[in-house]
């Protein structure tokens, strides 16, 4: 089957993880901008950082025949540093022209702090500006609710389409109202700290699918590309069809995806003979 | 061997994610039950999970034994 892997960190994983991805079905995968694991202080190494996930990475996911595409972005826990911020995004447009660059992100709350709030409606509006898609990251654990809830303010006192943007990182209790609010939304199957494989199949069979993008991130913590698959395997020993879960777990990413021109994988529909 | 403070720091997370695939499970359940129209004609799993439950929830366990007495409870019960 084949699955494209919506949201990966693969400069933080070894060239092994695209072996086995690409023996496990994967054709693609999109690496959002995210935190190195400390808080850089120079604009010039995010834009390393950027050519690298931009230029390089996909270089790497081509020895293995998976295509690459990335976002770019200042991640929320970065955006303290309002100096840096404001020197990256007035940097980022140059980004939002390469050729596989499909959008802003990660942008996001982490504490929902009052400059994590401006440098996301910095992010967004200069998506809106760019008639770019949007990728926005929601807190961890227990600042989840609340931050996703202050995405949810953000947003709707801005002039956003709803179409566009991805908010990611939903578990039960974030999911509805992401949904409600009209907005794609993104399941994160992590090990230990957010959704897990069969969680996520449980809210694929409570919630209407046509929105819904699953992912494992992936990255330098605890977690796994695998737990993508594992939800695959999981979704179809319930009993439900082959097509059904290529329309989740490659079909929707490529409707969401496809709104940029850039990303040119189209939606497939298999027999089952 | 861990201090107290330093047990729950470790485990706490793994914890929080095995519990909340045991609520999953039984929402899993809930859900299965209300498209059917019918519970399943032998419980006696379910029962036996939430007696496990109650079991840790008892406020003192002075031998620390949890493990064990579930051990025993699931033999008796499945």
């Amino acid at each position: 089957m084949q699955i494209i892997q919506p949201h990966y960190h693969a400069i933080a994983r070894t060239a092994q993880d695209y072996e086995r991805m690409a023996m496990s079905g994967v054709v693609a995968v999109c690496e959002p901008a995210f935190w190195a694991g400390f808080d850089r202080r120079h604009p010039e190494t995010f834009i390393d950082y950027f050519a690298q996930i931009a230029e390089f990475e996909p270089t790497r996911a081509a020895e293995f025949g998976i295509r690459h595409f990335c976002w770019v972005a200042v991640n929320p826990k970065e955006a303290e540093n309002r100096e840096l911020t404001q020197e990256v995004l007035r940097q980022m447009p140059e980004f939002l022209q390469k050729p596989t660059c499909l959008g802003v992100g990660e942008t996001g709350l982490h504490k929902s702090t009052p400059n994590e709030i401006e440098s996301l409606q910095a992010h967004v509006e200069m998506a809106m500006k760019h008639d770019q898609l949007v990728l926005i990251h929601t807190p961890h654990l227990s600042d989840k609710a609340h931050g996703t809830k202050r995405v949810l303010e953000v947003l709707a006192g801005m002039d956003v389409n709803p179409d566009k943007i991805w908010i990611d990182h939903v578990e039960e209790q974030t999911i509805e109202s992401v949904l409600d609010a009209g907005y794609w939304a993104g399941m994160t199957l992590y090990p230990v700290t957010k959704c897990s494989p069969r969680r996520a199949v449980d809210i694929l069979e409570k919630y209407p699918r046509e929105r819904l993008l699953v992912n494992s991130s992936a990255d330098w913590g605890p977690s796994d590309p695998f737990t993508l698959q594992e939800s695959v395997v999981e979704f179809r020993r319930r009993g439900h069809s082959l097509q059904d879960a290529v329309e989740i777990y490659h079909n929707n990413p490529c409707r969401f995806l496809g709104q940029n021109p850039k990303w040119d994988i189209k939606p497939i529909i298999i027999s089952e003979g | 061997m861990l201090s107290p403070q330093k047990t729950l720091d470790t485990y706490y997370l793994e914890a929080r994610r095995d519990l909340l695939e045991v609520a999953a499970m039984l929402d899993r359940y809930d859900q299965a039950v209300k498209r059917n129209s019918e519970k399943a004609q032998d419980e006696s799993k379910r029962f036996s999970l939430l007696q496990a439950m109650e079991i840790l929830s008892e406020p003192d366990h002075p031998r620390a034994d949890r493990a064990e007495r579930l051990l025993k409870h699931f033999a008796e019960t499945s």
